[in-house]
């Protein structure tokens, strides 16, 4: 019986998906110069800087405390700032509020060139511009929080229930008060919760952000590996690591006591 | 055959499923199961295929105990015992061809099953069931665009391609609307009949039950109250059993008769 | 008018956000921001506003479109080795895999969230020093940093499965991998997809980043035009860079929609 036949009726639909994703790994491998048998080849290397990597220096801990608590205090002014300003632009984003196609496009537009350029890149870019140290971190997790949650806020407005802003409407509210009467109540524990979220992706991106010169502890991470001192980088990852969990945790119980 | 024998199932946190349970179904015969819900029904037939473990006693098929089996008896005994669920439970996403052909996995090594190595045999059964359902047209047709009728007569194509001997129905018709709710019931009667399968049924319909079983057994609270003729399956003893009358459809008889008398 | 629907909780909660970002704000080190200066601004932006076209293609490798090309290839082959990978991670750490023996699952979401939680920059740290400079370190740094992200995501999806699709196939005989194979691999398939193109995208843009550290792409000349302050050339990598994220977004979104 012919193959159109079977559960394979749809064989040469699968073919094809097949042929183009190893078109698209041989192409990848070619253009990276991928050679697999070299990850195994310098496992000497490997093995020796592991356990290097194995001993974390702990006495250099009681260093580590300084700079991530200004980690951390840069990620969370760069957070509430970056809220701050996304709430209003969001609105201004959506067509509910401005309904003017070309205003909501240009600010989307706008949004989206932030949001595309990765957090370490905008760090580097304006620790280029504005000097080094954590004013200019809290610059980037603003930048890069505003373009964040702008965009997730945008999402939700767009989805909400239009009944109330209807009815306000047609009692003769003017855009404002559309905006804080109908469609901020409902969108509000949405906020609360990408703030949450913002936050914690946040503090996993402040901690690198040092190694451009943005303030915290990547600063020290950026220092340690220069001097090949693989131990301290050791303690350092560890630090950053129990931190986030930390703060995972501790974002989580607030929330869950707060909604 | 399947025999019960002394079956009780009790659950981890207290809760009496099945309560000495004794019974021997004889082949050919179609048994509906009703009782209100939570009386064990689901627990009963579930059991039968071991989908659901049970704490005391035995349950044979054809002579072995499948309470007892290993995992390659219970695999050979399963494929003896098709099933027809309340919610469908095919794969959305794989055509009708595909969900038929599920039904005879059990005779495939996984190596051939992987490779969908099905015979010509087993192929052509699936056209066969599927036109026995009245689907024939629906062969490489995704799951999910068919309605809630149609996928259930896929089920049942799936349990003949099994060309099991026995046919389990647990709530088949209980989400679907009354007329696609005769055409599956007659189904299930036709292939009782006419391949002389032994087809048990849970319904909480007791007018389905009473059309189209030979044999009828009421469960409450986990043990048989009732077992017999649909016949013997009066309103009388409906009422002795259950201490009120419960069933909807009865109510609606009730209303019809008085409709009917005062013309 | 909000202010007195707030519980107290909410209340108290803000009062606290309000204080710890004042000490934040104050404690800060501004000294940094001493060298900026709005002239020095004003020659970034006219930088910016001018990109240099000249490095859009030359027809060496080392221009703007092999770069782009050349991460896109790192996230590509990253996301690929991570989607292959991530599965066997899966079928150890789903618990409705291992109803027997659930301390099984713990090894595997344990090895998840520590691939997850490294930064892709420690990552790539590492895997320069094993392999060299260049973009295969990218590339491994982004397999083995997404197979804990991607691993997380798809026994999220396993474990969310209904099981009584599954139960389903059981009771008429059909094995443990047959059940894999009609049941859950054609019910994950699309969702596994649409969560590996995502991931795609997300790869770009760490590709990109990964080049600071030596892991090839776009990332080191980007730096090293930030460093000499060539704005120009900022400015046309800039630019290719969000082309580039666009269109691959364009393109991930349709695929995407029509796995649904």
């Amino acid at each position: 019986m012919s193959l159109k036949e079977t559960v394979h009726f749809k064989w040469y639909k699968h073919l094809l998906i097949v042929l183009f994703l190893f078109a698209c790994f041989q192409g990848s491998v070619w253009i990276t110069s991928a050679e697999f048998s070299q990850v195994f080849q310098n496992s000497s290397q490997m093995t020796a800087f592991l356990s290097r990597f194995i001993h974390p220096d702990f006495s250099y801990l009681p260093k580590l405390l300084e700079p991530m608590i200004k980690t951390l205090q840069m990620s969370l002014l760069g957070t509430v700032i970056g809220l701050v300003f996304a709430i209003p632009f969001s609105f201004l984003a959506t067509t509910v509020v401005t309904e003017n196609r070309w205003v909501s496009t240009f600010f989307r537009f706008l949004l989206g060139l932030v949001r595309t350029i990765p957090t370490l890149l905008l760090a580097a870019l304006f620790v280029a511009v504005f000097g080094i140290g954590e004013a200019t971190g809290v610059l980037t997790i603003a930048v890069f929080t505003f373009g964040m949650v702008s965009q997730l806020m945008f999402q939700a407005i767009e989805t909400i229930d239009f009944g109330p802003i209807e009815a306000a409407s047609a009692v003769g509210a003017n855009k404002m008060q559309i905006a804080i009467w109908s469609i901020a109540p409902q969108v509000l524990s949405q906020f609360a919760s990408y703030a949450f979220y913002a936050f914690e992706v946040n503090v996993r991106a402040s901690t690198v952000l040092g190694y451009v010169g943005a303030g915290g502890i990547g600063v020290i991470l950026n220092s340690s590996l220069a001097l090949l001192n693989y131990e301290r980088v050791s303690i350092i990852i560890l630090t950053i690591l129990l931190t986030v969990a930390i703060v995972d945790k501790l974002s989580e119980r607030v929330r869950r006591s707060l909604l | 055959m399947i025999i019960f024998d002394n079956v009780s199932k009790v659950y981890p946190n207290g809760v009496v499923g099945l309560k000495d349970i004794n019974l021997t179904i004889e082949d050919g015969e179609f048994v509906s199961i009703i009782g209100l819900s939570g009386a064990g029904k689901s627990t009963l037939l579930r059991s039968i295929n071991r989908l659901v473990g049970t704490t005391k006693g035995d349950i044979r098929i054809n002579g072995t105990s499948i309470t007892k089996a290993n995992k390659k008896e219970l695999r050979t005994i399963r494929r003896q015992i098709g099933l027809i669920s309340q919610s469908f439970n095919l794969v959305k996403r794989s055509t009708v061809q595909k969900n038929v052909l599920s039904g005879r996995l059990g005779y495939y090594s996984t190596w051939k099953s992987v490779f969908g190595l099905f015979t010509k045999e087993d192929y052509q059964q699936t056209k066969e069931a599927l036109e026995t359902v009245g689907l024939s047209d629906k062969l490489q047709t995704r799951s999910d665009e068919l309605s809630g009728g149609q996928q259930q007569r896929v089920s049942i194509a799936r349990a003949l391609v099994q060309q099991a001997p026995i046919i389990l129905a647990d709530e088949p018709v209980a989400s679907l609307d009354p007329i696609t709710t005769q055409k599956v019931m007659e189904d299930l009667k036709n292939i009782n009949q006419t391949m002389d399968k032994t087809v048990i049924v849970n319904l909480h319909s007791v007018p389905l039950a009473r059309e189209f079983s030979t044999r009828v057994i009421a469960l409450n609270a986990g043990q048989v109250v009732f077992d017999g003729s649909p016949e013997a399956l009066t309103d009388e003893r409906l009422n002795q059993i259950y201490g009120k009358t419960i069933f909807e459809e009865k109510a609606g008889e009730i209303d019809e008769l008085e409709r009917n008398s005062s013309l | 008018m909000m202010l007195r629907e707030m519980s107290k909780k909410t209340m108290i909660s803000l009062i606290t956000l309000a204080i710890l970002v004042v000490l934040s704000a104050t404690t800060l080190d501004y000294s940094g921001l001493r060298t900026f200066s709005p002239s020095m601004g004003m020659d970034v932006l006219r930088g910016l506003g001018q990109p240099d076209w000249g490095f859009l293609y030359d027809g060496s490798s080392e221009d703007l479109l092999s770069l782009l090309l050349l991460t896109i290839g790192i996230a590509c082959l990253g996301t690929m080795i991570a989607t292959v990978l991530a599965v066997p991670i899966t079928l150890i750490s789903a618990v409705n895999l291992w109803p027997a023996h659930p301390w099984v699952t713990k090894l595997g979401k344990f090895i998840c969230n520590v691939l997850r939680a490294f930064p892709e920059l420690v990552f790539a740290i590492i895997f320069v020093k094993v392999v060299g400079p260049g973009p295969f370190a990218g590339v491994m740094a982004i397999g083995v940093h997404q197979i804990g992200m991607l691993g997380k995501l798809f026994t999220e999806e396993m474990e969310a499965m209904d099981e009584r699709l599954v139960e389903e196939v059981q009771a008429v005989g059909a094995n443990f991998w047959q059940t894999i194979f009609y049941v859950r691999i054609p019910y994950l398939m699309p969702i596994y997809c649409s969560l590996a193109l995502n991931h795609f995208e997300i790869a770009v843009r760490s590709a990109a980043t990964l080049g600071l550290v030596g892991a090839g792409g776009i990332g080191a000349p980007l730096i090293f035009a930030i460093q000499t302050r060539s704005w120009s050339k900022v400015s046309i990598i800039l630019i290719g860079v969000v082309v580039t994220v666009f269109i691959l977004d364009q393109i991930t979104g349709i695929i995407r929609k029509k796995l649904r």
